[in-house]
């Protein structure tokens, strides 16, 4: 192993340790506010084998889970298409851009109200939140990934004979499929951080429930217990959607 | 048609025309929507509605204060909290580009630290510091510092090593070596990084201010959407995004300015 990764395990170890030492052996801090590793572990097993706020850790992760997914795929599916046809296209870039530099600067979390007001608390208003919050970083970087397409590839498809359709599929995808990923990978990311805004602000389930309920009922360890499968989720998720690139990658090389 | 489609190059006069018809079109079919039976009023008011609403606003106190009364609020917070987040994150980035210890050290908390939303801080951050000033300054905080630490110390490591070498040989001390030759070099980084954890910042803020806070322009939004009354709500979001972007057109200018003065690295 190298000596960098041994550091790093070891300053992991040693927080652990300290944190334990302080909260569950000596009573340094005050476990009403910070909990302590044990405090977790209950709470863990808790929600696992009993379930917290309306179901066990399974279901509310996987409800949490779907609606980011679906989100996301809305998002991607939209948002991707809008950036390369204005990437392409000046004339629609002209058409479309003053609504689109309207609605950007509004942080996607100032739509949740908005969202609550149409939908309720229901599971669209939620997919909708997600959808504005991802939409924006899926566009901007398909546009900008065709529109960075190197020109000289592009005629040198053309003089060849290559139809505009091939020049298409064959020369400004692949070209922009860098640039498109790296706008997934950020709409991922705002997937996330909308959700649990979403459902912390008001929602019948979820991981964001979880959050709230646990705040409510002053239970750390909960909150704690919360804030790890949201972000062991989001670390799941991202890693996948690198897999997911890497294969898109190779298939197109082949 | 692909192909042949980005070739195209319109004047500018088409351009023009293309976008106040794309804006005309945008506003023509909210008015139409908003006009015609087919939504009601308590779901989407027109843009006469919403303009009126905000301009009331800044007149007669909705929610305990006029709409500038709660932007100066929401500014206030994420003022502290950028600053803090500012204040430590670009010494840490720049220390962690300086020694290699303290990088090994602290990354593996930093790299699991960034999985978690910002706004999953929001229960702690209420619990640890309340909800007045508090619980926003931290939420806004673990928003921001990311890009701070980041920016700082890929700035910091795009300084060549023989300008630290010299600075070390010359009798510098660590502290003076990050203070006159890397927070120098790595500005232009620093900077860019400033303005992308700026945005978060504001975007954490409004997030707690949506679920824990009682005053500020997301209490604004709030408090719309339980009185049902979207035109206030719409009228906030505008508000939201016209301080963001004045935040965002703020830091372009320093940013430029800099990069001006310091030289090309990004």
């Amino acid at each position: 192993m190298k000596p960098r990764t041994l550091i790093g395990l070891a300053t992991i170890l040693v927080l652990l340790l300290g944190w334990y030492l302080a909260t569950d052996l000596a009573g340094l801090i005050d476990r009403q506010r910070f909990p302590s590793p044990g405090d977790i572990m209950a709470a863990g097993s808790q929600i696992i084998n009993r379930g917290y706020a309306g179901g066990t850790l399974l279901t509310q992760a996987l409800y949490s889970l779907r609606l980011v997914v679906l989100g996301f795929l809305v998002a991607g599916v939209t948002g991707v298409p809008l950036g390369l046809m204005m990437g392409l296209s000046r004339r629609f870039e002209a058409l479309v851009n003053p609504a689109f530099l309207l609605v950007r600067p509004i942080p996607p979390l100032a739509w949740i109200p908005l969202a609550i007001v149409w939908l309720g608390l229901a599971d669209s208003a939620k997919i909708l939140v997600i959808w504005f919050a991802a939409f924006v970083p899926a566009v901007i970087n398909s546009y900008t990934g065709i529109r960075n397409v190197d020109q000289t590839l592009v005629a040198a498809a053309r003089v060849h004979g290559a139809s505009a359709g091939r020049v298409f599929w064959d020369v400004l995808i692949p070209g922009s499929i860098p640039m498109i990923f790296t706008g997934l990978r950020l709409s991922l990311q705002a997937s996330w951080t909308t959700l649990v805004a979403a459902e912390l602000v008001g929602a019948v389930f979820g991981l964001g429930k979880v959050l709230s309920t646990a705040y409510r009922d002053i239970y750390p360890a909960m909150i704690a217990v919360g804030m790890i499968t949201v972000a062991v989720l989001g670390a799941v998720t991202t890693k996948i959607l690198a897999i997911v690139e890497r294969r898109v990658i190779r298939w197109r090389e082949t | 048609m692909a192909g042949n489609l980005t070739a195209v190059r319109p004047g500018w006069k088409e351009r023009a025309l293309l976008s106040l018809a794309g804006t005309a079109i945008f506003f023509g079919l909210w008015q139409i929507l908003a006009i015609s039976a087919l939504v009601s009023k308590f779901v989407l008011p027109s843009p006469a509605e919403v303009v009126i609403a905000g301009l009331t606003m800044t007149a007669e106190p909705f929610a305990g204060a006029t709409i500038q009364g709660h932007v100066l609020a929401s500014l206030g917070r994420w003022a502290m909290g950028f600053g803090l987040a500012a204040g430590i994150g670009i010494p840490l980035g720049l220390a962690m580009g300086y020694w290699r210890l303290l990088d090994a050290i602290v990354s593996p908390i930093f790299e699991g630290y960034r999985y978690i939303a910002p706004l999953a801080w929001v229960p702690f951050a209420a619990l640890w510091f309340g909800t007045g000033i508090g619980g926003p300054v931290m939420v806004i905080f673990t928003g921001a510092f990311a890009p701070c630490v980041i920016n700082a110390y890929r700035g910091a490591h795009l300084v060549e090593a023989h300008l630290t070498e010299a600075a070390r040989t010359l009798g510098a001390g660590g502290m003076r070596v990050m203070a006159e030759v890397l927070l120098p070099g790595a500005l232009p980084s620093v900077v860019s990084g400033l303005r992308v954890s700026a945005g978060l910042g504001w975007q954490s803020l409004i997030g707690a201010e949506l679920i824990v806070v009682s005053s500020g322009i997301g209490y604004v939004l709030v408090q719309g959407q339980s009185n049902l009354a979207p035109e206030i709500v719409i009228a906030a979001m505008l508000a939201v995004g016209l301080t963001g972007l004045l935040i965002d057109v703020a830091l372009r200018f320093v940013e430029s300015r800099i990069r001006q003065r310091w030289g090309q690295t990004a």
